[in-house]
């Protein structure tokens, strides 16, 4: 059964996605990598170290000819700066997809959203394929779709929290308001926060922390392919209704006495 | 001359281009550059010449995730 993943027209065959940071090493993160089965990628964009010659660079450890670079703002709190760092990640990448991400706050890492739908305008007119981070507010997911995102990315809780899905019922209603893909972008911590995610109806998990900092990496990164097909199917389903009381599955009649 | 690169001011030899810095500064894989604010495209890196003052900045791809 085909059931792609499709942003901006383009096929993805994986609804997870996922980042190049916070890994014990660079070999680590390339088998994280394939154990997820991800197909787009996020990469932050930052100066060249002066004082490190020689260094292999990051892209050198990611299978470029199976995964989609989505370079991302990480750390911008500007609009000006996420603009700024979108065209410099064009020139890097050849590619005009960009992982929008304008921060209002330190402590929190929570979006500053009028921020962002400025950005997103700019962008969208110089001809960029933009996935923003947004906070889990269906009016803002709204305005974004409006100025012409290719997806919408709410928030499940603050970025490296880990707290899961922390609104459910918002994250629902951003998938009933609009109709580019909805992913769910930071603060899962395990594989049942990303089932969730997908039970809900989202259309993908962007995720990071939660597989760069467990025990176990690469364990982790195959647990959460299996969390997004596990709750994708079951999403596509249908699950039963819930009920108050209990329901035996087997037949009332025949008891033996 | 003196340019400053990310940040740092350092001294070049007259009628650098800026692919030949970016070869100067040991890079490995691709970069992109602004020069004084704006984004060069890849292809004006062989043709543009810096002058004494410019600010330049040298950017790369590295982990993240958000």
């Amino acid at each position: 059964m085909d059931d792609a993943l499709v942003i901006a027209g383009k096929r993805f065959g994986s609804r997870l996605l996922i980042g190049t940071g916070k890994y014990p090493s660079h070999e680590v993160m390339k088998r994280c990598h394939e154990a997820s089965g991800a197909e787009l990628v996020t990469v932050a964009v930052r100066r060249l170290d002066l004082n490190a010659k020689g260094e292999a660079s990051l892209l050198h450890w990611i299978d470029t000819t199976r995964m989609t670079l989505l370079p991302n703002t990480a750390l911008c709190y500007t609009a000006d700066d996420a603009v700024r760092t979108c065209r410099l990640a064009a020139e890097l990448g050849m590619s005009k997809w960009v992982k929008l991400e304008v921060l209002g706050d330190e402590r929190t890492l929570f979006p500053d959203v009028e921020q962002t739908v400025v950005a997103a305008r700019t962008l969208v007119k110089e001809g960029f394929t933009v996935l923003p981070y947004t906070s889990d507010d269906p009016i803002t997911a709204r305005k974004l779709e409006d100025a012409g995102c290719a997806a919408v990315m709410p928030l499940a809780a603050p970025i490296g929290s880990g707290l899961g899905i922390r609104n459910p019922h918002n994250i629902r209603l951003i998938r009933e308001v609009v109709k580019v893909p909805v992913i769910v972008d930071a603060g899962v911590g395990t594989a049942s926060d990303v089932a969730i995610a997908m039970e809900l109806g989202c259309d993908g998990v962007l995720l990071n922390t939660a597989v760069a900092g467990a025990k176990d990496p690469v364990r982790m990164a195959m647990a959460m392919k299996l969390a997004i097909e596990a709750g994708r199917a079951a999403f596509l389903a249908g699950r039963i209704p819930r009920k108050a009381y209990g329901s035996a599955s087997s037949p009332i009649e025949g008891l033996v006495d | 001359m003196t340019l400053t690169v990310n940040g740092e001011r350092r001294e070049f030899a007259e009628g650098l281009t800026v692919a030949a810095l970016v070869g100067q500064l040991g890079v490995r894989g691709r970069v992109a550059v602004e020069l004084n604010g704006e984004v060069l495209r890849q292809a004006q890196h062989p043709e543009v010449t810096l002058r004494d003052g410019d600010t330049l900045e040298v950017v790369t791809f590295v982990g993240g995730g958000a």
